[in-house]
């Protein structure tokens, strides 16, 4: 297989499946379950090929590999592909969670099943894209394209609220990101180039990358969501339809981080490091604030969605500790809730299909009458929890020793977090699945069917292999964080050089002046 | 020598003279034939259209002037001409229908759009600011005419007016500020006033003058603070109307202002950026804002173009070759844009009417999916995400602004692209989430879903090849900006 197309190959792959549905005909029956099909064996095969380039990538080396080039918008702006340690790890988590997105909406989406399923292809083409584009321009587009095919899934699938939902997310995100877009168009005309190997490059000034890095804060803070810009957020989860929940919570939330990485951190390390005290102010208050908001929620969906936030805290606070531990746990974290927080959203979603309520007051006792399901939550609750042993351990525990390493207190005020995060997760559980069954409407509830056994088994799977086993990921990511680091390091040390030359100098003066 | 002197050359402007040529010859045949000629007159000035592109795009790089310095031509005014010719021409073709179902069958209306059309490729060559008066009074007035063109209605024949006397009062400022450009710099022809301006530097008759001039052309881009009749002519015109006011006037004012401002006035540059800038800004802001109490979609698009404009200025206020480049893009995608959206405005039908209020586009995805969607696609286009044609649009004008160190000008306008947002969402909101109102009236005249389709596909598919349009803008704003 030619290696310099695979990425595009897998990047357009979907957008061609959508294809396919689009010109489907006969009756709307016969659409429906081809259309259905059709997703689900684009999906499929779209990983596989995912896995191809997983397997095939090459751990030793920080450059990007699977590289193509091709002119685009003239210029220095070209279509440029390519994939390291760190971004080849998103694309399989987009590519292994869309088959679960496409099981889980088999039997619940039943209205306009042909625009769903091209909307939600349509969408993995722009994730996929986003994971992959090595330059700059390329990146905004897919990441800005992504609104629509979401906008729309959210608005027609969605529940009671779902306009003020579908408004909400996307004019939220589209403000953060147009101001990033004139950060791009600054750093476009300084380098001369928006290639992203250049530019990583590329020495921006202090001043400058200041501005820059806000920016590009504004639009990464409101994906990723960080307090106090997270309010879109709860809103689109309750509003979305699952396969909708699971994308956003598994996908979208960690380009937010994934931004961070790429272009934060090593474009400009000197404003990152400068900033850091606001990112972890921020995040300390996200884990600790939304967790609380948490434990009050009536709703099952929202929950989730603010858990989310607070895990995501964990994320920013590791990658703006500038530390291995901090960086590579907050990769492994984002993987991590990326299937922790897809299989609790499907596990809310199978309940929803039974009873179409997502009230937690509604439930009670389910352990009785679907003890699959207590498992499988069981397993995904302790997962978002943090026990050791589920994947969900490994990326909190680091972080924050990479907390700890930059900032006592912050690690501090974040591992009670932890202890939140206990409170309302266990608190859900007890609620749902222990108790006495007497709700009239639960008496006949019936277990996970085969479907959904199949939908949830991979990410139960993935959770506690890789919580028991997490090397597999680390080794692949470990030389790209390495050389992230050093020379986000190696910039900072030059610009204190610069800084402390600057002052001895200065010095100088005041001593010839005052002679 | 002598000879050539006295007889100018006439090879830059046959074009020119082909159109309004034929332009008289339709006329002829619309006034002698006694069956209902408008289709055959409407088919013929489409031909004639396309003829004349011909001739257009037939001078390759042709750059020069005649006619005693009045009249030019050069790569930049050969890609604008191919614009308007572009919009004209779709102009008509949408017509066809309307004018057949709504009594206002008359062959006049072919030859005014064509006529109109002679008087924009008049502006665009002018070389000199007596030419310029004359291109913009010959278009002027043929809109006047099929602005109120429907006679019977009371709104199109108010639009009409009312066009017509602001129309004249711009053209009153305009005449003002020539004559004070004149009067201090002693020279109509743009390069001769430029000359006089870096010779003995600016006078504050001279500013007059120019704030004159950029006043009157601002009201014809139907720039704020000179927008006032936008949304009344825009609501009263005929939609086919509307479709032309929207596109290839536009475009035709707004590359006059850029010649002028690049040939006249490069030596006052400073001057005049300040009024680009904040005119630039008003009309960012007030197309967003004010758009989102409309109901009528035809106001709403209206202001929609007011904001458009904005954004094309935000070109001309970087006043390099990347602004123009910029500007040039965003005309040509625009343009483009716009007819997609009027053939669905002039698609909506029910019982015998033209209907209006964007509520009755509620639930259009479920009875007509392909003309929602289209309809969709150029919302977001209009809107400016990618990946459709409208995201590289704006994208060109800022990142121009940007180069020039721009920044307050590019971020308000950025942000004012996401208050405009909203309005455009409420729009698929109502096609594709809301409960169905009543169907249209289909299906689809055929020219129209014609159009449509050919602007959804280009406006969604730009992506993939943007390179010849890039590279074509570029050829041109090198020509204008040395």
């Amino acid at each position: 297989m030619a290696d310099g197309y695979i990425l595009s190959l897998i990047t357009f792959l979907p957008a061609v499946g959508a294809a396919l549905i689009l010109i489907l005909r006969g009756d709307e029956g016969a659409v429906a379950r081809n259309a259905r099909w059709i997703a689900l064996w684009t999906t499929v095969i779209t990983f596989a090929l995912s896995l191809y380039v997983l397997f095939h990538f090459d751990p030793s080396t920080a450059n990007f590999q699977f590289v193509q080039k091709t002119d685009w918008l003239g210029g220095t702006i070209s279509y440029h592909m390519g994939v390291d340690g760190i971004s080849v790890m998103f694309v399989v988590l987009t590519t292994f969670l869309m088959p679960a997105c496409i099981l889980a909406s088999w039997e619940s989406i039943t209205t306009r099943v042909r625009e769903y399923m091209i909307a939600f292809l349509i969408l993995e083409t722009l994730m996929i894209g986003v994971f992959c584009s090595l330059d700059l321009v390329l990146f905004y587009f897919f990441f800005e394209a992504g609104l629509i095919p979401m906008f729309l899934i959210i608005g027609i699938w969605g529940g009671a609220r779902r306009i003020y939902a579908s408004f909400k997310l996307f004019l939220y995100t589209l403000l953060g990101s147009v101001l990033m877009l004139i950060a791009i168009m600054a750093m476009y005309w300084h380098a001369g180039t928006t290639d992203i190997p250049t530019l990583m490059d590329h020495p921006f000034p202090a001043g400058m990358q200041t501005w820059l890095w806000l920016a590009f804060f504004a639009s990464f803070a409101v994906k990723m969501p960080m307090w106090p810009v997270h309010t879109w957020l709860p809103d689109a989860h309750v509003e979305a339809p699952t396969a909708g929940s699971v994308i956003l919570a598994g996908i979208l939330l960690k380009m937010g981080g994934y931004g961070f990485l790429r272009f934060s951190l090593p474009m400009f390390p000197v404003a990152s490091a400068d900033f850091a005290p606001l990112v972890f102010t921020l995040s300390v208050i996200a884990i600790i604030y939304t967790s609380l908001v948490a434990l009050v929620q009536e709703d099952m969906k929202k929950l989730i969605a603010y858990s989310s936030v607070a895990h995501m805290g964990f994320v920013t606070m590791g990658i703006f500790t500038g530390t291995t531990q901090g960086i590579e746990g907050g990769i492994f974290q984002m993987l991590s809730h990326g299937w922790v927080s897809a299989a609790l959203f499907l596990c809310v979603g199978v309940i929803y299909d039974r009873i179409h309520t997502r009230e937690i007051s509604a439930y009670g006792g389910l352990v009785e009458r679907m003890p699959f399901y207590a498992v499988a939550l069981m397993i995904f609750t302790m997962a978002n929890v943090g026990l050791p042993g589920t994947s969900g351990f490994v990326g909190e525990f680091l972080t924050l020793i990479g907390a700890f390493k930059a900032n006592t207190w912050v690690a501090a005020l974040a591992a009670t977090g932890v202890i939140l995060s206990a409170a309302y997760a266990l608190f859900l559980y007890r609620r749902v699945i222990f108790g006495v069954l007497d709700k009239e409407k639960l008496k006949n509830i019936l277990d996970l069917n085969r479907r959904e056994m199949i939908t949830l088994a991979p990410l139960v799977v993935a959770t506690i292999l890789f919580g028991i086993y997490p090397a597999p990921i680390f080794n692949i990511m470990a030389v790209s964080v390495e050389h992230l680091i050093s020379n986000y390091a190696a910039a900072i040390a030059a610009s204190d050089a610069a800084g402390s030359a600057g002052n001895a100098a200065l010095e100088a003066l005041r001593q010839i002046a005052t002679r | 020598m002598e000879n050539a002197n006295l007889i100018p050359a006439f090879g830059p402007a046959i074009p020119e003279i082909v159109l309004a040529g034929g332009a008289m010859l339709l006329l002829m045949y619309g006034v002698f034939r006694k069956v209902s000629p408008t289709a055959h007159v409407a088919y013929g000035t489409v031909i004639l259209f396309i003829i004349t592109a011909f001739l257009v795009a037939g001078q390759g790089t042709l750059t020069g002037t005649t006619f005693s310095g009045l009249f030019t031509v050069d790569p930049y005014t050969r890609f604008v001409k191919l614009l308007i010719l572009l919009g004209a021409s779709v102009a008509v073709i949408m017509s066809l229908t309307f004018i057949r179902r709504e009594g206002m069958d008359r062959f006049e209306f072919p030859v005014l759009i064509a006529l109109a059309t002679v008087g924009m490729m008049m502006m665009v060559s002018a070389a000199s600011f007596m030419s310029l008066y004359m291109g913009l009074e010959l278009q002027s007035l043929a809109i006047y005419v099929i602005a109120a063109f429907h006679r019977d209605n009371a709104k199109s024949s108010e639009a009409g007016l009312k066009y017509f006397v602001l129309g004249a009062l711009s053209s009153g400022l305009l005449l003002y500020g020539c004559s004070l450009v004149y009067g201090y710099t002693g020279a109509l022809d743009f390069v001769k006033v430029a000359a006089a301006i870096s010779a003995d530097h600016q006078t504050l008759g001279l500013i007059f003058g120019l704030v004159f001039i950029l006043a009157a052309l601002a009201f014809k881009i139907s720039a704020v603070p000179f927008h006032m009749w936008t949304p009344d002519v825009y609501e009263g015109a005929p939609t086919p109307v509307t479709a032309f006011l929207a596109g290839a006037p536009k475009v035709a004012a707004l590359a006059l202002t850029m010649r002028v401002l690049f040939t006249a006035f490069p030596a006052i540059a400073p001057e005049w950026n300040q009024i680009i800038v904040f005119v630039s800004i008003a009309s960012m802001v007030l197309g967003s804002f004010a758009a989102i109490g409309q109901n009528n979609i035809k106001r709403l698009m209206a202001y929609s173009s007011i904001g458009h404009m904005g954004f094309a200025l935000v070109g001309v206020a970087a006043g390099s070759v990347e602004g123009v480049q910029g500007v040039l893009i965003y005309l040509s995608i625009y343009v483009i844009m716009n007819a997609g959206v009027f053939c669905c405005i002039l698609a909506m039908r029910r019982n015998g009417q033209q209907i209006e209020t964007i509520n009755d586009l509620a639930g259009l995805s479920r009875s007509q999916p392909l003309f929602a969607f289209f309809f969709s696609m150029l919302m977001f286009s209009l809107a400016g995400i990618p990946p459709l044609a409208g995201f590289f649009a704006k994208f060109y004008v800022f990142i121009a602004a940007v180069q020039a160190g721009l920044y307050p000008l590019a971020v308000i306008g950025v942000v004012a692209s996401v208050v405009g947002a909203f309005y455009y969402l409420r729009v698929i909101k109502l096609i594709y989430f809301d409960e169905p109102a009543p169907v249209f009236e289909g299906p689809m005249p055929r020219e129209l879903s014609v159009v449509l389709t050919l602007s959804g596909l280009f406006t969604m598919f730009f992506f993939i090849y943007p390179a010849p349009l890039l590279a074509g803008a570029q050829f041109a704003a090198a020509a204008l900006v040395p």
